[in-house]
């Protein structure tokens, strides 16, 4: 058997290294789930910047010349035009006349809209059909490969 | 274990006496009895501000205050960031939860009579304190610059412009300009981030030293108690007692934050558009509902002066005998409470709360 | 004698005259000293595009612009006159269908105004002997001619409607010929006058549809074509509809029979189908083809509209509480699109045609919806991880709970507090 104190004593011992353990344990593990979005969080994600922002729209191999790409810009299509004098021109690609996404047209070196025969030159100047106002132009940069497209300011 | 945290302390001590600070916590104790519970609501709203001080240097790393990239900059943090949401959530409802507990922690004091002699100088830095907090709220409000903020933004500075003479000043000085435009927000922002965290943290130090040098206050009927021999004075050991209920306390608002951030995020709302016409229903925070929903309810003219003129005013009156009360409340400085305070306390309270719920209806 | 005083008239009359006019001009100095109608042609021609080409009165009424004396309106001088009503087309188009001489002042001007006005109503009506009809005094005004891009001008595009409508909206002027007098009322209900208002001077106004010195209102079979001018793609549905050779038959115009001449205005969705709006159940009946192809439309867009709808609710559901939708919301415009396209080709009359377009978006939305739940779906992974964190927030607060009872069960702490 063995002294009835001392297995008291032992039991209080083991007793509170539970509760040391018990009490250790969830306040590192709840500390731990709070650092983890923290640190997460502060680590910079690979969209660096807003996409309504900036993006990169295509490779400059991408795209020849005298053609158009449909790309996404925030959460709105845009349309990114190398032109014939290797020019990159960007707009928005949201029509002006009922928000139907506009088409760059290489045998006419226009923008046009099917919705209703809505027609852009390259400067997104509105010249023929219904829609009122020119499309909001962006900005290009080329950078190496990457043809960046940023709203203009 | 132990062992590194003694020669660590014994280091300290050496070079800025932390010996003398650990003696004094280790001393520090917090009274045991019937009204205990509310010692715990001014810690709650420390704990409260430091997470927001937390979260709001994570958001700062990813926020712009201007108008063009203000909205876009939440949005980013709140989709593209990493727990972004989480951060932006906690950020939204502490203040909120912080503010709540804050009129707790006031009011608590003021029934308790904790303000009485030698406590005045606390109870000031502490309502001024509270001014602060609905600063941080008013100002922290317009940055994400959707419609709602935009125009409770307009409303609030609208009504600092109808007082006489200053008026004008004022409305111009929190503006940045005559309308709310993103000068507004420029100013906010700093107001937010650097001008409201310097103020609180010289009077936040002052109200925490002051109760460190005085102690927790007895509540009159407790001290009448022991005095008469009807109850026994028993104290509680602030460490570690007292911190672990407090951490207890601490622990569950962190578990309420996470839920309501997962459960109820924070809306972003829509961009601002200043040209816009206010959208139906507009209304400031909660916490200002109450002075709002006054204002409507006041006729247009009040003896000689103007509706809302006279409401401000009569505001700016109700704070300004707040302030002062423990000078005015002397009498609880003897250990008498006057009945007309407590009342005064109940009409406050029952006043604000009935204001704010007709505001919601 | 008489010379001299009319010497002297002269001078202190060419002292009122500012100093930006042509060479001395006896009529305009004349006639500025003269009283009511005889002097304000000159008041009017100082804003005229002629004298700022640098003609004069005698440019057009003949006589002597250096002869001071009454002689100067001699027929001797080869003075004409105001010309009678009949006579007014002959006399403006005695310079103006001169092409040699017109582009001596702008090299596109044209000179078939004459021509093309000898074909119109007006013109004809005018050679049986009818002096009600417009000449070109009428419309382009007399002394104060501007030129048609002055927003003054009564020909500008803003200002036609009312030009016209001085004599074509006045019942009496109107009295005894055998057309209403409502076109410029209805036509300011009109979207194409809405556009004008707003300042789109391509919007078009009475002489885009009528001609402006041929004015002639387009023949039935010909309405389609002048609508077709701007609305490409309607006109070329419908001429391939069977629409077109059943309109011939009947005898009925084109667009204008279900869209008005006047009063256009914007059509809405329940034009198609078979509600009180529709304007299909005009002609159509239950039981014949075309009321079953209008029913198939107005079911098919409706269709798409609702299935739209769904979608960017979601969507929005899902974006407000913070998840990111950027790309449905992007392909959610295509859908959008296929609507604005379907409704176009409501105009081939063909069920099957608007079927393919709305087919195409009501996947394009059931796709954009499928994203909205996974948002959703993702914004409840969230909740989980929440609850993960609480389980240890309860861990932690149970050790603290124990810690606290522990450190206070033992005899030297004061007995159990309240909290």
């Amino acid at each position: 058997m063995g002294n009835p104190d001392r297995s008291g004593m032992e039991r209080a011992q083991s007793g509170r290294r539970w509760v040391n353990l018990l009490l250790g344990s969830g306040v590192l593990a709840s500390i731990a789930s709070f650092l983890y979005p923290a640190i997460r969080y502060i680590i910079p994600s690979e969209v660096a910047e807003s996409t309504s922002r900036s993006v990169v729209a295509a490779q400059v191999s991408e795209l020849k010349r005298n053609s158009g790409k449909i790309f996404k810009f925030g959460s709105k299509p845009a349309l990114l035009v190398h032109t014939t004098g290797d020019e990159w021109k960007a707009f928005s690609a949201v029509c002006t006349h009922l928000n139907c996404t506009v088409q760059y047209r290489d045998d006419h070196h226009d923008i046009w809209c099917a919705c209703h025969n809505g027609v852009y030159d390259l400067a997104g100047r509105n010249v023929s059909g219904p829609p009122p106002r020119p499309l909001d132009a962006l900005q290009v940069n080329v950078q190496g490969e990457d043809v960046i497209v940023t709203r203009s300011s | 274990m132990r062992g590194v945290l003694r020669t660590i302390l014994s280091w300290l001590d050496e070079r800025f006496g932390a010996g003398s600070i650990e003696a004094f916590l280790r001393h520090k104790t917090v009274p045991i009895h019937r009204h205990t519970i509310w010692y715990y609501f001014g810690g709650m709203t420390l704990f409260l501000f430091v997470i927001q001080v937390l979260t709001g240097i994570l958001l700062l790393l990813y926020y712009r205050p201007t108008p063009d990239d203000a909205y876009e900059s939440v949005q980013y943090i709140v989709t593209q960031v990493r727990f972004g949401w989480l951060i932006r959530s906690v950020h939204s409802w502490a203040a909120n939860l912080m503010i709540f507990t804050a009129f707790v922690h006031m009011f608590s004091v003021y029934f308790l009579k904790a303000y009485r002699k030698p406590r005045e100088l606390t109870w000031i830095t502490g309502i001024l304190l509270l001014f602060l907090a609905m600063g941080f709220g008013f100002s922290g409000y317009l940055l994400p610059w959707n419609t709602l903020g935009y125009f409770a933004t307009k409303v609030g500075t609208e009504m600092a412009g109808s007082v006489p003479f200053a008026g004008k000043w004022m409305l111009t000085f929190l503006r940045g300009g005559e309308e709310v435009t993103g000068a507004t927000l420029t100013r906010f922002f700093g107001f937010h981030v650097a001008v409201l965290p310097g103020l609180t943290t010289v009077l936040l130090a002052g109200h925490l030293l002051l109760v460190q040098h005085l102690g927790m206050s007895v509540p009159p009927s407790v001290e009448r108690a022991i005095a008469e021999g009807r109850e026994q004075a028993r104290l509680m050991p602030f460490f570690p007692n007292f911190l672990l209920r407090d951490m207890i306390g601490w622990y569950a608002a962190l578990g309420v934050l996470g839920a309501l951030a997962a459960v109820f995020p924070w809306e972003l709302g829509t961009k601002a558009d200043p040209f816009a016409p206010a959208p139906a229903g507009i209304r400031p925070e909660w916490y200002f509902l109450f002075m709002f929903e006054t204002l409507k309810h006041l006729p247009p003219k009040i003896l000689f002066l103007e509706g809302e003129f006279a409401g401000l005013v009569a505001f700016g009156l109700a704070a300004a005998v707040w302030v002062i009360v423990p000078f005015l409340d002397y009498r609880a400085g003897f250990g008498r409470v006057t009945r007309f305070f407590t009342g005064l306390g109940v009409f406050a309270l029952g006043f604000m709360a009935a204001m704010s719920l007709l505001a919601l209806r | 004698m008489k010379n001299a005083l009319h010497f002297i008239i002269a001078l202190i009359g060419t002292a009122g005259i500012s100093v930006a006019a042509p060479p001395k001009d006896s009529c305009i100095a004349c006639h500025a000293e003269l009283e009511g109608k005889q002097s304000e042609p000159v008041k009017l021609f100082e804003s005229d595009v002629h004298r700022q080409a640098g003609l004069g009165c005698a440019d057009c009424h003949g006589g002597d612009r250096n002869d001071e004396s009454m002689d100067s309106m001699s027929p001797a001088k080869g003075f004409r006159g105001t010309p009678k009503k009949a006579q007014i087309p002959e006399f403006c188009a005695r310079c103006h269908s001169d092409i040699a001489y017109m582009h001596r002042f702008n090299p596109k001007a044209r000179a078939d105004q004459l021509s093309q006005y000898l074909t119109s109503v007006h013109g004809k009506r005018l050679k049986q002997g009818d002096t009600k009809v417009a000449a070109c005094v009428d419309c382009h005004s007399v002394h104060n001619i501007l030129r048609a891009t002055d927003t003054r001008s009564p020909v500008h595009p803003m200002n036609v409607a009312a030009t016209c409508g001085h004599c074509h909206a006045d019942p009496a002027h109107m009295k005894g010929y055998s057309i209403p007098t409502d076109q410029v009322e209805k036509y300011s209900k009109s979207v194409h006058a809405q556009m004008l208002a707003e300042g789109d001077t391509a919007a078009p106004t009475c002489s885009t549809c009528h001609g402006n010195h041929g004015a002639t209102p387009p023949g039935i079979t010909s309405v389609a074509n002048v609508c077709g001018t701007c609305h490409v793609f309607f006109e070329q549905l419908f001429v391939r509809s069977p629409h077109q050779p059943a309109f011939a038959k009947m005898g009925l115009p084109g667009c204008v029979q279900c869209h008005s001449n006047h009063e256009i205005v914007k059509p809405s969705d329940d034009w198609v189908g078979t509600g009180s709006n529709s304007v299909c159940m005009n002609c159509h009946a239950a039981g014949d083809k075309g009321f079953a192809a209008s029913q198939k439309i107005a079911g098919d867009l409706a269709k798409l509209k609702t299935f739209l709808g769904r979608a960017e609710e979601i969507l929005a559901t899902a974006e407000h509480s913070g998840m990111e939708v950027s790309t449905p919301k992007v392909e959610l415009a295509n859908a959008h699109e296929a609507l604005i396209k379907a409704r176009v080709n409501v105009h081939s009359f063909n069920a099957a045609d608007v079927q393919k377009l709305t087919d195409q978006g009501v996947e394009i939305s059931q796709k954009a919806y499928q994203a909205g739940v996974m948002a959703l779906e993702e914004r409840d992974v969230r909740r989980k991880g929440l609850g993960v964190s609480l389980i240890f927030i309860v861990l932690a607060i149970s050790g603290l709970y124990l810690k606290i009872r522990q450190i206070e069960s033992t005899p030297r702490d004061q007995s159990s507090p309240p909290v």
